[in-house]
């Protein structure tokens, strides 16, 4: 079944549509990809999906289903409980992630016993399995740390750990490597695509990262401008890209098989025509 | 956004021309008072005492705000106090500029041993309580004009270091001062020339927030009758003696103080307005 | 740094600093023309009757005399004996202290109340119409000094709707049964609540002056701080796990953007304490800020020299301990 569903979703600053038609859907242990370049509007997805958007940002249509329900006819206050139990996020920095003035262990179990009326020693001992699952030696040392005292790869464990604690439905990764050393970037994604898989979480990964696409996910949404410009399983979409676009952008993501091979970027011509598809796009809004 | 900040602007505007249209109208008091004030400031009258204010029942028309509990126009003294209130925060706000900038600017830019000195004494500065200083000094010094305008002087010109030092500081680590070095001019001819156009819009904000300062620091020496002679008309001294005669004749109290807040609020007000000016980004 | 270091460092300027108040102090308080001993004695007392009492207060000795011999003094207690009560310096200031203390708090206290209420209000309000009220609120209580704020409680609560008492510290009809001069505090140990709301009745126009301009700082500066603090990337990840506004702004945001606003406190706290020397006169309230405009006035030198040097002193242990609760809450500092 599917935990997440997005139904023509659309979104603006004022008159000006950061999201444009958005649909697409996750199923339960299904890795999908959200790619496109800055600006396309990827995060802004997975933002409105957490109730994060930026207060200047509004949902005008659409709907956003988690788990059979809709997030968008929700009182505020019932949709951030359902948000908090069902989904959670793994941000992109985890060195601004985690409050540098609280211990590591309360910023695992908080949600746990705060939003899900966990008991605190339930809580806990749950933390230090999941710090154990993601490979941190001495979990009881770790749990009483203060942030600053981690390297940053452990800081993004914490993360993941912390993302998985409430067994959710749904998994958001924010271009969860991007702030990464390249070493420690293999090993995260290893961890987090074991993790999803034990857990049969349902993971949207935010990314403009094609390499990191073809390792890690089964379906991918090309967005451009906020809208979705092709949604494919990655087998087809790295054999035979189906929008100009995309073929135009993998082209110029190396290739791990040919890390040298010369890049052609993202011609003129390609770009004008997406833009023209766009206004097309919002003209027929407009006349409905 | 746009519709936002252009609101915070036109309130900003506003408030500038407000502050400046009351602080226009003071000066004009000040320069005029002669003219303008309907009483001789210090003319008693013990049978015209705590004449009300003109609305109320019993008052004298030729006394429009009122008189004291020795019959002297409350109007009156209020115009010839401005003369006061304006000239000491024009002489000391000035000096203390001068003196607490040039210092300021000395140890933010040259560093070394004047810092040090300079630095060292701010915090001995810091550790006076400011009004009972400036109370000392004029014991010290003797009532008068002068003795208010050196007290206000010698407390406040850490006020100016401070800020200026800091900047001067900042300024100086810039390219554009490196650049000037290497190309081999005087030191002292780039703190005038580069260093001081660069810190001039922070000195005019801080010599206006200065004045209002120099206002009240006046107004609280006449209040503890340490300020000018007795018989010289300050919204100090007007607000002391209303003070006590505050249950008899409450307007002997309230319009100077009215006057002194509003001189006050402005001076700050335009300061800061000058601030969100001179800053293009608006904080 | 570790704090060890830290304090003793601290302790040294602190000293420099005690050092040079007293240098200034001393020398400034020798060129006062008036003659004080003129002033203690009746109408044609003679010559030598001015010189024995000169030599009583040492005031035949060279300056810098004078000033090693009170040093010396001051080192082992002795702050000298007033001139106008004729009784030690250090007794008099002391008791007048726990006065001036318990006015600072208090206002420290309804600043820290103020302030805080403000910044949080406004954080959450912020982007409608009530933040932009605050602003305005508080840019008018930053511009005006507590001397006219404490007028214009005196208008307000003294006269118009006089709930307050507009002088004194305590009611002079009532019979104190304390042993130390912290009325407020003893009268709740003592459970004597009819004289705590003597007290409170008479405190709180001046205290609540004093914390006027505080408050507003406070509320500027945290409310700053609090709005950057709620675009960083952990405030955003505890809004994902499901927790509302108000606890996102107290619990996740408060405790990082709360450290300037706490060294700011500091610095501030110490301008209050400096106020409380008008306000106190303003309000007739005993305290050594009181004291201190009647030393002034009377030229009492070795009393004016106490009480400055208790002032600088009182600044200088703020701001130690301003800086030593700052590394102990930061806790990068702590472990740095």
């Amino acid at each position: 079944m599917s935990f997440l569903t997005i139904e023509n979703l659309n979104a603006e600053v004022g008159p000006a549509p950061i999201l444009r038609d958005v649909s697409l859907s996750v199923a339960a242990g299904e890795v999908r990809g959200l790619v496109g370049e800055s600006g396309a509007g990827k995060s802004m997805i997975g933002k409105a999906v957490l109730g994060t958007l930026p207060s200047a940002i509004e949902i005008s249509s659409g709907r956003i289903v988690l788990e059979g329900e809709d997030l968008q006819a929700m009182r505020p206050r019932d949709r951030r409980r359902v948000i908090g139990a069902k989904a959670a996020l793994i941000p992109q920095d985890p060195l601004t992630a985690l409050n540098p003035s609280r211990r590591v262990g309360p910023q695992i179990t908080d949600r746990l016993v705060d939003i899900l009326g966990w008991t605190r020693h339930d809580a806990q001992t749950r933390a230090l399995e999941l710090l154990d699952e993601v490979q941190i030696p001495e979990p009881e040392r770790v749990m009483r740390a203060y942030p600053h005292e981690l390297s940053g790869g452990m800081r993004q464990r914490i993360l993941i750990a912390s993302a998985f604690a409430a067994e959710p439905r749904l998994i958001i990764a924010d271009e969860p490597t991007t702030a990464l050393d390249v070493t420690v970037q293999k090993q995260i994604l290893k961890l987090i695509r074991q993790m999803q898989a034990r857990h049969g979480t349902a993971l949207l990964f935010v990314t403009h990262d094609l390499g990191v696409v073809s390792k890690i996910c089964q379906s991918l949404s090309v967005l451009f401008g906020g809208k979705v410009l092709e949604d494919t399983s990655v087998g087809d979409f790295f054999a035979r890209p189906a929008h100009p676009y995309s073929a135009a952008l993998l082209a110029a993501t190396p290739k791990y098989t040919d890390p040298e091979a010369s890049l052609t970027p993202v011609p003129e011509t390609v770009i004008e025509a997406v833009q023209a598809e766009i206004e097309a796009h919002d003209r027929r809004q407009d006349h409905v | 956004m746009a519709d936002g900040r252009s609101q915070v602007k036109r309130r900003a505007g506003a408030r500038l021309w407000l502050s400046a249209t009351w602080l226009g109208l003071l000066v004009l008091g000040a320069v005029f008072a002669p003219l303008i004030a309907p009483q001789d400031p210090l003319a008693q009258d013990l049978f015209g005492a705590r004449l009300p204010p003109f609305w109320e029942a019993g008052a004298d028309a030729a006394f429009p705000l009122g008189s004291d509990s020795l019959g002297r126009d409350v109007l009156s003294r209020i115009i010839h106090g401005a003369r006061i209130a304006l000239g000491v925060a024009l002489i000391a706000g000035t000096l203390t500029c001068l003196i607490g900038s040039g210092l300021g600017l000395i140890a933010g830019y040259f560093r070394g041993w004047p810092d040090m000195v300079i630095s060292r004494l701010v915090d001995i500065w810091m550790a006076f309580p400011p009004v009972l200083f400036a109370i000392l000094l004029i014991a010290v010094l003797g009532t008068g004009l002068s003795s208010i305008i050196i007290a206000i002087v010698v407390i406040d010109w850490t006020r100016f270091a401070r800020v200026i030092r800091a900047e001067a500081m900042s300024q100086g680590a810039m390219d554009y001062v490196a650049s000037a070095q290497v190309a081999g001019r005087k030191r002292f001819s780039i703190l005038l020339a580069e260093i001081l156009p660069n810190v001039l819009p922070t000195i005019v904000v801080l010599l206006t927030l200065e004045m209002g300062i120099a206002v009240i620091v006046e107004a609280i020496l006449s209040f503890v009758n340490l300020s000018i002679s007795t018989d010289q008309p300050t919204w100090g001294s007007m607000i002391a003696e209303g003070r006590l005669s505050i249950h008899q004749a409450w307007w002997v109290l309230v319009f100077p103080l009215v006057t002194l807040f509003l001189t006050v609020l402005s001076f700050s007000q335009l300061g800061e307005g000058l601030k969100d000016h001179f800053d293009p980004v608006l904080r | 740094m570790t704090l060890i270091r830290r304090i003793l460092l601290r302790l040294l300027t602190m000293a420099i600093t005690l050092f040079g108040v007293a240098v200034i102090v001393f020398f400034v308080i020798r060129v006062v023309p008036g003659n004080p001993i003129a002033m203690m004695l009746p109408p044609g007392a003679g010559e030598e009757d001015i010189a024995r009492l000169k030599a009583l207060y040492g005031l035949d000795k060279t300056i810098p005399e004078q000033f090693v011999i009170w040093l010396s003094g001051v080192l082992q207690g002795d702050f000298g004996t007033s001139i106008t009560t004729r009784q030690p310096v250090l007794a008099l200031v002391l008791s007048r202290l726990p006065a001036t203390l318990e006015l600072s708090v208090v206002a420290l206290v309804i600043a820290v109340a103020i302030g805080g209420t403000l910044a949080l209000t406004g954080t959450r309000l912020r982007g409608t119409r009530s933040e932009g009220a605050i602003d305005v609120a508080n840019g008018m209580a930053l511009s005006v000094p507590d001397f006219l704020w404490g007028l214009v409680l005196i208008l307000l609560f003294g006269v118009l709707w006089p709930v307050f008492h507009i002088s004194g510290r305590v009611s002079p009809s009532l019979d104190l049964p304390f042993v130390t001069n912290f009325y407020l505090f003893e009268s709740v140990l003592r459970l004597r609540f009819d004289i705590w709301a003597d007290l409170v009745a008479h405190m709180f126009m001046p205290a609540l002056a004093l914390a006027i301009p505080l408050a507003a700082i406070i509320a500027q500066l945290l409310k700053q701080s609090l709005k950057e603090t709620m675009h960083l990337d952990y405030v955003t990840l505890s809004r994902t796990k499901g927790y509302g506004e108000n606890h996102v702004i107290t619990r996740e945001a408060l405790p990082n953007a709360v450290l300037p606003t706490l060294t700011l406190i500091g610095v501030q706290f110490t301008f209050l304490i400096g106020g409380t020397v008008i306000i106190e006169r303003l309000f007739s309230y005993e305290g050594l800020g009181n004291m201190a405009i009647d030393a002034v006035i009377n030229r009492d030198l070795p009393l004016i020299q106490g009480i400055v040097i208790l002032f600088a002193l009182i600044f200088s242990v703020v701001n130690l301990v301003v800086d030593l609760t700052y590394a102990a809450l930061n806790p990068r500092l702590r472990h740095g």
